[in-house]
């Protein structure tokens, strides 16, 4: 189809043609145009089918307010629903799809929903999907979401990457129209760091849309001008395609940078789109003002546009709305739209100013307007043809940041609209048009104040800005919100929101501005009310005989224009989600084809599969009882170690852990408790003592950053007079568990001193070295219940480590263990971890309530000494097998007694920890029972409600191998 | 150095140290700086300022490092410093300080709890601003800045030359590697 409605002039560079399609047809546009001005060039003016009714929609806008014209971009993974066609930027190849219609745009079934237009009034659903209750969530809301919907997600991973980014400045300039310019004119010649941010792809709000001069340039010629002179400022960053969506605290401010939307697919390694962080000393608010509409009977129809909007595609796009086009105005700059485009040759079907008491009251034609009813000034009614209508019912400052720290807009009579009021953000000065400044002297001037006022706050000069001529015709604004009648008068657009629904509201008692918007929806739309808010809020202040202002004012949230999904996630999506911490073995691990497991950030190794093993149990038994026959070797790098220094060190140590350490000597290694300051277990690990004042703490892997911080707000906060000194050293060792009863004899054969019992006994710790002069740390502790030690180098060499020590292992057959194994075996010995250390259970307990010494005072001592937490018949930890060794036990189950209901009220405690022991040939757990180091022999039930099990067991000592620990003194 | 028969492995996991160029700039593991942190003992920071006069040794103030031979240092956190030097000459980093200041200071090996990446090229802030909220544009030599890149906490070193060292926890080098590599592809 040929570029029917294309007209002369305009800033679209015509020496090019883009091909694009719309619902599978093909039309062609030029660089510099949006879809909708390609659309409206093809004489396209049905765009979209409306929320509720499904009414035939065209554009109303030229710019990010839109409601009507939203349009499925692209295709497969990249098909973005919701996008407003009158900011897509036409790009060659661009496929575009419209939405929320069936079959077609121009038959859509679902249309008859407009016919039924009485039952859907405001709060239809309240009242109508009563009954029965259940069919709500099943039945009526799928049949509403596919009836009323937006756009569709085409539910592939979106193949783009979103990037984050921070910038600095002195001063953020939001819009790039006359005062953004004037902004950032003043405030770059005077030095200071200055972001220009525009949302538009071309800098120059209106001054791109007027034919207005300024200084005796053509509006766009000096934007071109003032442009070069800033792009040629080395403090001033000028970014296009960038809405700044947010006002946050501090002086950040949220913008979204659209990278490639305006190009088929990203260039490899580019974002899509980057979220900036904007941390700006000052911003200045020149996002310039929204022009709103009349309500009149069926003023929603394709071709009924904002009269800003219409002198915007003639005068920027080359572009006529219509051959024959009517102007309905409350306000003088409507007269522009009627001027402007007798000027370019098109017809002026009539001028109807509402001023002069004539107003419009209705209009005809099914997919697009063909004519108006006009009621003059003596109550006469004519029909205009006309195939394009131009509104303007005044325009609304865009101040929309300064209400994101719920500050107040307040009305302004001179130009009946809102503006910025008191208590906005810190450090956020609106100008021009944003400020209610509507004319573009009114703008470059205030823009060069507002730049001023920020400089001299920031103790800067500012430079001089010689105030270009421009036009400054007075607003000159009657107020006409809505012309009444029988029909529907639409106020809010996108969600189908009419000047009825606004009267039914009041009828009903929904009158405050709250009530009014959820009531009714308006506002709620994807525009978030930039088209209807005022106009419905001025629609309720008639209806209670009160003014605007008495009736309410409308605030808005962040963003300012929807924010895509992915911008917000940014690169932590999928894999990189999180950091990855690996081990310093995990090389070796994955030669071996470790499976591997997330703990926290960690990847540890799960289990070693061998030729031929075919189910993890078999290589988890076979970790087991080899290490248990002769040697294993796990990493166990990730457990926290924290570096303990100072004179005072024994005595943190005293207060931080339950039980004593002062008195731990130089080369010893002790358990400990660690508690909550309410009694209850915090954590619970070894600490070494190197030196006289160097101590080495390991906590669990989930809490080495918990118990890191608590010790630095004991050291900062509660005992700031000791003297220690803490710092994380569990990066800079790597460190493994060698257990077995051949642990020694395969540790001689690596480490170069003498670590026989007599020389390195139980619980012994030492400075070693090990493979010839490589310094070392060695302890004699046992997790596994075997005689095992933990050897720790520098992390560089911990790979060289696992290789030399499963070299000396080759003729003791020692295996590499994983989590699971180490699992299996902590289980076996009967040790607490992070399944029973859950965070309500006290030492006693775990039946380590002999560790909380009343000796000293340590943190949580006193409250784990609570009534309640001290009761001889309260949980204990025991170990539980079944009464059938062939039965499984699971995790979770609770003790019921024997012949007793599976209730609450029996509920004696649950297991905590189950394995299966191949050891013993059967499942194991450990369990917290009420009483129960009373009731070792007891056989009860173990009942799991939820995986429908029921195990008759026997409660036994948690102790299941070597209760005297023989093993490990060996 | 001792002599053993143990083979290091650089954060990335590699035998000797890898670089990558991308456009304009080089991200390059550096693995031949050991590191020690120093934290002053109760009541002894007149001791440790003397000590470390005598050594040698510059003490920057909070937000700087200072590079010397060979020993240099940056600022981690009120009365702590990160203590520099070559490994060739002080792989036993710890040995080497603890005369100098005796019981005045807690020392403890970091050498290998760190991974350490020199970028080197023009215009590095515009790479850095897609990782992190420095303020590199108003940054100069000498400023060692706390931040944190992609959840990670890390310190940038601005180097003389202009280079920027990137310190961070070994074990997720190979994450922090991925986001700067993956920011220069975005930016260059």
């Amino acid at each position: 189809m040929s570029q029917s409605n294309r007209i002369p002039g305009g800033l679209i560079d015509r020496s090019g043609t883009l091909s694009f399609t719309f619902d599978g047809r093909s039309y062609q546009g030029h660089p510099g145009d949006t879809l909708a001005s390609g659309l409206l060039a093809n004489g396209v003016r049905l765009m979209g089918r409306s929320f509720k009714y499904h009414r035939p929609r065209g554009p109303i806008s030229a710019g990010s307010d839109e409601p009507n014209a939203l349009v499925e971009l692209r295709t497969g993974a990249r098909q973005e629903p919701n996008t407003r066609a009158t900011v897509a930027e036409l790009f060659d190849g661009l496929s575009a799809q419209s939405q929320n219609r069936w079959p077609s745009l121009a038959f859509d079934a679902l249309a008859i929903n407009d016919r039924l237009s009485p039952f859907f009034a405001a709060g239809f659903y309240y009242k109508t999907f009563m009954w029965p209750a259940a069919f709500w969530e099943k039945v009526y809301e799928p049949i509403i979401r596919r009836a009323a919907g937006l756009g569709s997600l085409s539910r592939l991973p979106d193949p783009d990457v979103y990037d984050k980014g921070f910038l600095h400045c002195d001063i953020l300039v939001i819009g790039a129209g006359p005062s953004g310019l004037a902004a950032a004119l003043t405030a770059g010649r005077s030095g200071a760091r200055v972001i220009l941010a525009d949302e538009d792809f071309r800098m120059g709000g209106r001054l791109t849309a007027e034919t207005q001069g300024v200084g005796g340039l053509s509006g766009a010629d000096w934007t071109a001008q003032a442009l070069a002179e800033l792009s040629g400022l080395p403090n001033v960053r000028l970014m296009t395609r960038t809405t700044v969506v947010g006002a946050f605290d501090h002086g950040i401010y949220g913008a979204v940078e659209r990278v490639s939307d305006h190009v088929p697919v990203p260039a490899e390694g580019k974002p899509r789109q980057i979220l900036w962080r904007i941390y700006a000393r000052r911003a200045i608010l020149a996002a310039g003002a929204t022009e709103r509409m009349i309500a009149f009977e069926d003023n929603d129809r394709p071709g009924i546009m904002l009269a800003g909007a219409v002198r915007a595609y003639a005068n920027r796009w080359g572009v006529a709305a219509g051959r024959r086009v009517a102007v309905f105005t409350n306000n003088d700059d409507g007269l522009r739209t009627a001027a402007d485009l007798r000027a370019k040759g098109l017809e002026i079907a009539a001028v109807i100013d509402s001023r002069k008491g004539e107003e419009v009251t209705g209009s005809a034609g099914r997919l697009g307007l063909r004519s108006i009813k006009v009621r003059d000034g003596s109550g006469r009614t004519r029909t205009v043809e006309c195939d394009a209508l131009a509104v303007s019912g005044g325009w609304n400052p865009n101040l929309h940041l300064t209400s994101h720290h719920r500050g107040r807009p307040v009305w302004d009579e001179a130009i009946a609209a809102f503006v910025p009021g008191p208590g906005g953000p810190a450090g956020l000065l609106p100008a021009g048009a944003a400020a209610g400044h509507l004319t573009t002297h009114g703008a470059l001037k205030t823009g060069a104040k507002a730049a001023a006022a920020a400089l001299a706050d920031l103790g800067h000069k500012a430079a001089a800005f010689d105030l270009p001529e421009a036009e400054d015709a007075p607003v000159s604004i009657t107020p006409k919100w809505h012309v009444p009648g029988k029909g529907r008068a639409w106020v809010d657009p996108q969600n189908d929101v009419t000047v009825k629904d606004v009267k039914l509201a009041h009828q009903e008692g929904f009158r405050s501005v709250e009530h009014l918007k959820r009531y009714t929806t308006l506002g709620m739309a994807t525009d978030q009310g930039k088209a209807g808010n005022v106009l419905g809020l001025a629609v309720m202040a008639e209806m209670t005989g009160q003014s605007i202002p008495e009736t309410g004012t409308t605030i808005y949230r962040p963003p300012y224009t929807p924010v895509a999904m992915g911008a917000l996630a940014g690169r932590s999506r999928e894999k990189d989600f999180k950091p990855t911490r690996l081990t310093p073995s995990h090389k070796w691990a994955a030669e071996q084809g470790a499976v591997f497991v997330e703990v926290g950030m960690w990847l540890r190794a799960q289990w070693f599969p061998k030729p031929g093993e075919t189910h993890w149990r078999q290589s988890v038994d076979r970790e087991v009882l080899a290490t248990r026959a002769s040697a294993g070797i796990c990493d166990v790098t990730t457990l926290g170690k924290i570096d303990i220094q100072g004179k005072d060190a024994g005595a943190f140590l005293n207060r931080v852990y339950a039980n004593t350490f002062a008195t731990l000597p130089v080369g010893k290694v002790r358990y400990g408790l660690m508690l909550r300051e309410d009694g209850i277990v915090m954590d619970d690990g070894t600490t070494a003592r190197l030196a006289e004042d160097e101590w080495v703490m390991t906590t669990t892997t989930a809490n080495a950053v918990p118990v890191f911080r608590h010790l630095e707000f004991c050291r900062q906060c509660l005992w700031p007079d000791m003297d220690v000194q803490l710092i994380s050293t569990t990066e800079a060792w790597a460190q493994f568990s060698v257990a077995g009863p051949n642990a020694r004899r395969l540790l001689e054969k690596v480490v170069d001193q003498d670590i026989s019992d007599a020389a390195f006994p139980y619980m012994a710790c030492a400075n070693i070295t090990v493979c010839g002069g490589l310094r070392a740390r060695l302890f004699r502790i046992s997790f596994s219940g075997e005689l095992a030690y933990e050897i720790a180098v520098p992390t560089r060499y911990g790979d060289a480590m696992i290789r030399a020590l499963m070299k000396a292992g080759e003729e003791f057959d020692a295996v590499a263990y994983g989590t699971e194994a180490l699992g299996v075996m902590r289980v076996e010995k009967g040790h607490v971890a992070g399944n029973e250390l859950n965070g309500q259970s006290t030492a006693l307990n775990m039946g380590l309530g002999k560790m909380v010494s009343k000796k000293k005072d340590a943190i949580g001592m006193v409250l784990s000494q609570r009534e309640g937490m001290v009761a001889k018949d309260g949980l204990r930890l025991v170990g539980v097998k079944p009464v059938d060794p062939s039965q499984p036990l699971t995790a979770g189950s609770h003790f019921i007694a024997m012949g007793k209901p599976a209730t609450a009220a029996h509920d004696d405690g649950w297991l905590t920890s189950v394995v299966y022991s191949p050891h013993l040939g059967h499942s194991i757990a450990l369990g917290y029972l009420k009483d129960g180091s009373a009731r070792m022999g007891e056989r009860l039930r173990t009942v799991n409600l939820l995986k429908k099990t029921e195990v008759e067991v026997e409660i036994v000592s948690p102790h299941f191998i070597d209760p005297e620990g023989e093993r490990l003194r060996a | 150095m001792p002599e053993h028969s143990l083979k290091p492995l650089t954060p990335l996991g590699h035998e000797s140290p890898e670089t990558v160029t991308l456009g304009p700039v080089t991200i390059a593991e550096v693995v031949d700086i050991a590191l020690a942190s120093l934290a002053v003992r109760a009541g002894r920071g007149g001791d440790v300022a003397t000590a470390a006069r005598k050594a040698g040794i510059a003490l920057p103030p909070p937000g700087h490092a200072a590079a010397g031979d060979p020993w240099s240092a940056f600022w981690m956190g009120p009365e702590m410093w990160m203590i520099t030097a070559p490994c060739s000459t002080h792989e036993d980093i710890v040995a080497a300080l603890k005369p100098i200041f005796g019981d005045a200071a807690s020392l403890t090996e970091q050498t290998d709890a760190w991974a350490r990446f020199r970028v080197t090229g023009r215009d590095l802030p515009r790479l850095f601003e897609r990782l992190c909220g420095a303020d590199l544009d108003r940054a100069s030599g000498g400023q060692a800045i706390r931040t944190t890149i992609e959840h990670l906490g890390a310190f940038l070193l601005v180097r003389e030359d202009g280079a920027i060292d990137v310190l961070s926890a070994r074990s997720s080098a190979a994450s922090l590697h991925h986001a700067i590599i993956a920011a220069a592809k975005s930016v260059f």
